[in-house]
């Protein structure tokens, strides 16, 4: 139980690191177009957030996977 | 402490015991939730709709707008406005069930794997009857394989199809549950670290009530804005694919 646990913990924060580089570079990208465009502002944020739903369910697919390991 | 508490607030619970031909149909929490907003949706909206001077009336107006200009026509074009009412009533049943949870001893009805994936479920079937209707069956299959592919590489792009197919309806499901649930535990979370500080001892309790009930608020007021994010992303998604059914690519 309690390396199932450490497991858990482990995954989830293995998670969180790739979620994080994808976000991290999504936003960089985001930024740097509304930057240099900042007329585009509407379809850069809409075409963000679906990028940003897509990485993030990866992210909760794992952190689920996480869970389940603990709650069973 | 925190197990049982994370599984009395988000789990569902039966409050009348049924049981049809073997089957569990017990009355549970969620089920009366979601009932009690599809009533609520039912009766609400056409009124809201047939009256014409409430302030209400363009508070719904502008999300139904937005509804159709943002979601179904930028995705699907000018042919897709006539299934804005579908895609409302998928925005606007996302919207109320998840919204309902944020009312103190309410559930979260999409915090409910059942739930979330039924609501995926209308998706896959949506997607695969406008393909069929918009393109004809023996041509929606055939557009499964790209035309310019190599003919060896066919079976394997068509067996990709399918199996994506299947792998996005279960990607929306669990997006939207994992969404909804995770900010309840993380709200349970930072209200538990002042008991489990308490039982240390009294003062580091006192000291940590004042974060933790911040962060919490915190928590709650980005869980509002995540669900209006993601009443949209379902609703968009659910747009994108259906209009990658319907045209041929």
């Amino acid at each position: 139980m309690e390396m199932a646990n450490m497991g858990a913990a482990i995954g989830a924060g293995l998670a969180i690191i790739g979620a994080g580089i994808g976000i991290g570079i999504l936003a960089f990208a985001a930024l740097q177009g509304i930057a240099r465009q900042p007329e585009a502002i509407k379809d850069i944020r809409a075409n963000m957030l679906i990028a940003a739903a897509l990485i993030e369910g990866l992210a909760f697919l794992a952190l689920i996977i996480c869970l389940l390991g603990i709650l069973k | 402490m925190i197990v049982d508490s994370l599984e009395h607030h988000i789990l569902d619970h039966a409050r009348f015991h049924l049981n049809i031909f073997g089957y569990n149909m017990s009355i549970t929490d969620h089920l009366i939730f979601i009932t009690a907003m599809s009533i609520l949706m039912l009766i609400a909206f056409p009124i809201i709709a047939r009256l014409k001077h409430w302030k209400i009336n363009s508070l719904i107006e502008v999300m139904v707008l937005f509804v159709r200009d943002d979601i179904v026509i930028a995705s699907m074009g000018k042919e897709g406005e006539k299934y804005t009412p579908y895609f409302c009533t998928l925005f606007f049943m996302i919207l109320t069930t998840s919204l309902v949870g944020m009312i103190p001893f309410s559930k979260t009805v999409t915090g409910n794997l059942s739930v979330t994936g039924g609501l995926a479920l209308t998706t896959f079937l949506l997607v695969n009857f406008m393909g069929i209707k918009e393109q004809g069956l023996i041509k929606y299959i055939k557009s499964f394989v790209p035309a310019g592919a190599p003919p060896l590489l066919a079976p394997l792009m068509f067996v990709l199809e399918i199996i994506g197919l299947f792998t996005k309806t279960i990607a929306l499901a669990i997006r939207l549950f994992a969404n909804m649930i995770a900010g309840h535990i993380v709200v349970i979370c930072f209200i538990s670290l002042i008991f489990i500080f308490t039982q240390m001892n009294l003062i580091s309790g006192l000291i940590t009530i004042p974060p933790s009930v911040g962060m919490s608020l915190f928590v709650n007021l980005l869980e509002i804005l995540i669900i209006f994010i993601q009443a949209y992303i379902f609703t968009f998604l659910t747009a994108i694919f259906t209009s990658m059914a319907i045209h041929e690519h």
